[in-house]
């Protein structure tokens, strides 16, 4: 009987943690949710910061993935007011889908990087050593913008690298170099300069080549379309160019 | 079901047999919950396919990548259910049947698996075998072998995560059955080897159907573990889920013709092995 009880209690619990979840915290401001690419997590948090300093009552809640996923949630039906997306073709995806009100705007540029753990045990010098055997690569799929700019890299140089692994986003391939799983492995040079001393950045040439562009865009369905106007101006804007270029990124 | 318990007279009924009305008799109660419960099982699993696009289909089921993903998917699997029965029956008949202290500890460490997440599963593996883990720095010096990045490393975090399953449910098998025809066998002068083959064994095998199939499926469906240990690379450590998530990025269309495949795979093993396997446990 009483293990019927407590059983009961469980159950009524369970509901109220449940029902308590759905609920949406509402703190009277305004709440503008914006998707961005993964490597704009700590400039996007800055930036964020700042936008709601400067517009009170304002709160910028970020989503951080790799941009691929976040396009197909976005075609998918995902509501939110502003996306940013790591490469053009991705955000191309959302605009076919016509999803985008009005047209995207590139905000930052990136490039791709060497990364290797600090003591460089593989002793990589250049791009041309990855392609070496051996040393164990870990880059990222050609399905995700960093591995569409890996092969970018390849198509330009000719260096034809066999890697060992072909991770789903940047982040992981920094992961596997920081952890020593990986002698080397191709990221962005923004998400080697976020690793700090755990990484060592070998530039290569080549890589100015194979510039690529962020892109935002401000989605169809936004729930405050003025504010995310004024999101994706403030990317735009002198002190968001001076953040993104204080983590790397590179000026359209 | 009902009427007929209604039309039948009271009395009659009281005398029935508990076993019979046990068995027919759900509380009305319960159907409600459990046609949630089903359709919350089932319904994820009908939207798949209505997201299938049916011109495509062919080509996507055959595209070489999901082809490669499938063929390196049914060999792992396969090679992991064959470690876990190789290493896990023995386990299951040592926490069953031993009088080791401790075996508490024990039984709860092999339930690990099952309730961490398995990327912790992958990260530990990882932390372990991996080129700068201290059994993985040691393979590598010692033998030059490298362990993450290999087929064997799937086949590792696989086991790692399915393994339980079958130890969880040979052991369950052993300690229902008791210990009591072993103690026959024993008074009539079989050594333990003998006890193990011709007593032990046979009385593990009602319940070895389905819990290799469990096995099997659970190390069908890895993904945390293997894409955190093992890494992704087609042909090598990309299995079907691994392959699934890592198209998905890009063509989705594909990515629910490969999800397609792992579905019906997933079906055939239940209609092939499991209702006859539970069946055989339940009766």
């Amino acid at each position: 009987m009483s293990g019927h009880r407590r059983l009961a209690a469980g159950l009524a619990v369970l509901l109220v943690l449940l029902t308590g979840c759905a609920g949406r915290d509402s703190g009277g401001g305004r709440t503008l949710t914006v998707l961005a690419a993964a490597s704009l997590t700590e400039a996007f948090r800055d930036i964020g910061a700042k936008f709601s300093a400067e517009h009170p009552g304002v709160r910028v809640r970020f989503n951080f993935q790799g941009s691929t996923l976040l396009a197909e949630q976005i075609r998918q039906g995902r509501s939110a007011d502003v996306y940013a997306s790591a490469d053009t073709r991705t955000m191309a995806k959302v605009v076919r889908a016509q999803a985008a009100a009005g047209q995207p705007r590139t905000f930052a540029t990136n490039r791709l990087t060497i990364a290797v753990p600090a003591g460089n045990p593989a002793g990589i010098a250049s791009l041309a050593d990855l392609a070496r055997p051996g040393p164990a690569v870990v880059v990222c799929a050609p399905q995700v913008p960093c591995g569409a700019a890996t092969q970018d890299v390849e198509r330009i140089t000719g260096v034809r690298l066999s890697p060992v692994s072909e991770e789903s986003n940047v982040k992981a391939v920094l992961n596997k170099v920081i952890a020593g799983e990986a002698d080397a492995g191709l990221v962005y040079v923004t998400d080697a300069r976020a690793a700090g001393e755990q990484v060592r950045a070998i530039d290569f040439p080549a890589s100015k080549r194979a510039v690529h562009s962020y892109p935002a865009v401000v989605l169809k369905g936004a729930d405050h379309p003025e504010l995310a106007a004024e999101f994706a101006r403030f990317l735009q804007g002198t002190q968001a160019r001076e953040i993104l270029g204080k983590y790397g990124f590179g000026t359209p | 079901m009902q009427p007929a318990d209604r039309s039948a007279p009271r009395t009659q009924r009281r005398r029935g047999a508990p076993v019979e009305r046990s068995r027919t008799g759900v509380p009305a109660p319960l159907w409600m919950p459990a046609a949630m419960a089903l359709a919350l099982l089932v319904l994820p699993v009908l939207g798949l396919l209505t997201r299938i696009e049916l011109s495509r289909l062919p080509e996507l089921v055959t595209a070489p990548a999901a082809l490669d993903a499938l063929e390196l998917s049914l060999r792992t699997s396969l090679a992991a259910t064959v470690l876990s029965l190789l290493l896990g029956a023995p386990l299951a008949v040592v926490l069953a049947r031993s009088r080791l202290r401790g075996l508490r500890v024990l039984r709860a460490a092999v339930l690990l698996p099952l309730v961490l997440p398995p990327v912790v599963g992958g990260l530990a593996l990882l932390y372990l075998l991996g080129r700068t883990g201290p059994l993985g720095r040691l393979l590598e010096d010692a033998f030059g072998v490298t362990v993450p990045y290999t087929s064997a490393a799937v086949v590792l975090a696989q086991t790692f995560v399915a393994m339980p399953f079958l130890v969880v449910g040979l052991e369950g098998a052993l300690r229902t059955s008791g210990a009591r025809y072993e103690r026959v066998a024993a008074t009539l002068g079989a050594g333990p080897w003998l006890t193990f083959r011709r007593v032990t064994v046979p009385l593990l095998v009602p319940a070895l159907g389905s819990s290799l199939v469990l096995t099997f499926a659970r190390a069908l469906g890895e993904f945390g573990a293997t894409i955190t240990f093992a890494g992704s690379l087609r042909g090598t450590t990309r299995t079907l889920p691994l392959a699934i998530y890592t198209t998905a990025q890009s063509d989705v269309d594909a990515a629910v013709a490969m999800s397609l495949l792992l579905v019906v795979i997933a079906l055939l093993v239940i209609a092939l092995v499991g209702p006859k396997a539970v069946e055989g446990r339940g009766d």
